[in-house]
C-alpha cells in the first residue's frame, strides 16, 4: 500500500528532473550539430567582397589553422560578434570570412567602418555556399585544421567566453598537430 | 477625481499611439537578407511538383524548427525549396535529395528521423513503455485476482450473521 502510494511521487520527481534539465539546457537545443565536422570544408570559389577584383576558394584554407566566419551586415548579431572578431584578429588569429547574401556595397560599407579582421571575405550573394556549409543562422564561425579539415562549429555570435575557453585553446590544440 | 482620471487615460492613449507607432517603424526596418529578386517556383512536370511537394513536406526548416519547408516563411526555407526544385528538375532522385540536406544540414533535417544507434531511443522507446506497461498491469490483476480468491470474496460467519440481521430488520 505504501508502495503504491510512493509510485507517482517517484514518477512526479523523475519528471521534474527531466523538465528541469530540458530548460536548463533549452539554449543550446537550437544548436542543430553540424555532420560536417570531420570532414573536408565545403568546395567553392567565389570573388572577394574588397574592392580590388580577386577570389577565395576553398583551397586557400588548406596549411593553416584559421577560423571561417559567417557573416552579413544585415545581421544583427554579426554587430555583437564583430568587435570580438576584430580583438581575435589582432592576437593573430587567422580569420576568413564569408559574407552571406548581402549586398557588396553593404558589405563594404560594414567592413570600412567596424574594421576589418578578415584576410578575405568570400561574397555569397545567393547563399549557395552558405547551404553547402549548412548554414542556417547567421553568424556562424568554423574552426578549420591545417588539412582543411572542419573541427568545430559555432552557431550564433562569439562572445569572448567562447573565444576563451573553446576556440583559442582548440586552435591551440590543432596548431600542435 | 475626474481630472486626474482624465489624465491617466490620456497618458494611457498617448503611450498606446507611441507604442503603434513604434511597431509600425521596427516593422519597416526589420533586418533581413537581401539577395537577388525571386521568381516563382513554376513546373512543367507534374511527377517532379508532386516529389517537391512530399520533399518540402519531409524536409525540417532549419530556422524555424518546428515548420517544414512549405510551411516556413524563413528565408532558408525558400532557398531550400528552390535548391530542392532545381535538384528535381535535373532529374536528381528524391534520395538524392534528401541525401544532400542530410550532407549538410544532418539528420535533424527530416522530420522522419532514420533508424539508427543515436535514434534508438526514440524509435524503441514507445515500446519498451507499452509492455512495460502491460506487464504491470497483468501482473497487478493476477495479484487482484489471488487476493480475491481468499476470504475477501466469500462473507465470514460473522458478515453472515450481520447481513441477515440487517435483512430481518427491514
Amino acid at each position: 500500500m505504501k508502495k503504491q502510494f510512493m509510485m507517482p511521487l517517484i514518477i512526479f520527481g523523475l519528471l521534474v528532473v527531466l523538465l528541469v534539465v530540458g530548460l536548463m539546457k533549452a539554449q543550446y537545443i537550437r544548436d542543430v550539430p553540424s555532420p560536417l565536422i570531420g570532414k573536408p570544408v565545403p568546395q567553392f570559389s567565389l570573388p572577394t567582397v574588397g574592392q580590388q577584383p580577386q577570389t577565395f576558394s576553398s583551397e586557400e584554407l588548406k596549411g593553416e589553422v584559421s577560423l571561417v566566419n559567417i557573416w552579413a551586415s544585415w545581421c544583427v548579431s554579426c554587430r555583437a560578434e564583430h568587435e570580438i572578431l576584430n580583438h581575435a584578429a589582432k592576437l593573430g588569429i587567422k580569420i576568413y570570412g564569408i559574407n552571406y547574401k548581402d549586398e557588396i556595397a553593404d558589405a563594404r560599407h560594414w567592413l570600412q567602418t567596424r574594421g576589418d579582421p578578415y584576410l578575405k571575405s568570400a561574397h555569397d550573394l545567393d547563399g549557395r555556399i552558405g547551404i553547402d556549409w549548412g548554414v542556417y543562422g547567421v553568424p556562424e564561425t568554423f574552426v578549420i585544421d591545417k588539412k582543411g579539415m572542419i573541427r568545430y562549429k559555432h552557431t550564433g555570435p562569439v562572445y569572448i567566453d567562447d573565444l576563451e575557453n573553446k576556440i583559442i585553446p582548440l586552435i591551440k590544440q590543432l596548431e600542435a598537430e | 477625481m475626474n481630472v486626474i482620471m482624465k489624465n491617466h487615460l490620456s497618458v494611457r492613449f498617448v503611450s498606446y499611439i507611441v507604442l503603434c507607432f513604434f511597431c509600425l517603424v521596427s516593422l519597416q526596418l526589420q533586418a533581413g537578407p537581401r539577395g537577388a529578386p525571386k521568381e516563382p517556383i513554376v513546373f512543367q512536370d507534374q511527377q517532379v511538383e508532386d516529389d517537391y511537394l512530399e520533399l518540402s513536406e519531409e524536409l525540417r526548416c532549419l530556422v524555424c524548427q518546428n515548420q517544414n519547408l512549405i510551411d516556413s516563411n524563413a528565408e532558408l526555407a525558400d532557398d531550400l525549396r528552390r535548391e530542392v526544385a532545381k535538384m528535381l528538375k535535373k532529374g536528381q532522385s528524391k534520395e538524392q535529395v534528401k541525401d544532400f540536406m542530410v550532407d549538410r544540414y544532418g539528420d535533424f533535417v527530416l522530420y522522419n528521423p532514420p533508424f539508427k544507434a543515436q535514434t534508438i531511443l526514440l524509435w524503441a522507446g514507445p515500446f519498451v513503455l507499452m509492455f512495460w506497461a502491460l506487464f504491470a498491469m497483468l501482473r497487478k490483476i493476477k495479484a487482484n485476482k489471488t487476493e480475491n480468491n481468499g476470504d475477501s470474496s466469500e462473507l465470514s460467519e460473522q458478515e453472515k450473521e450481520k447481513l441477515q440481521a440487517i435483512l430481518r430488520n427491514k
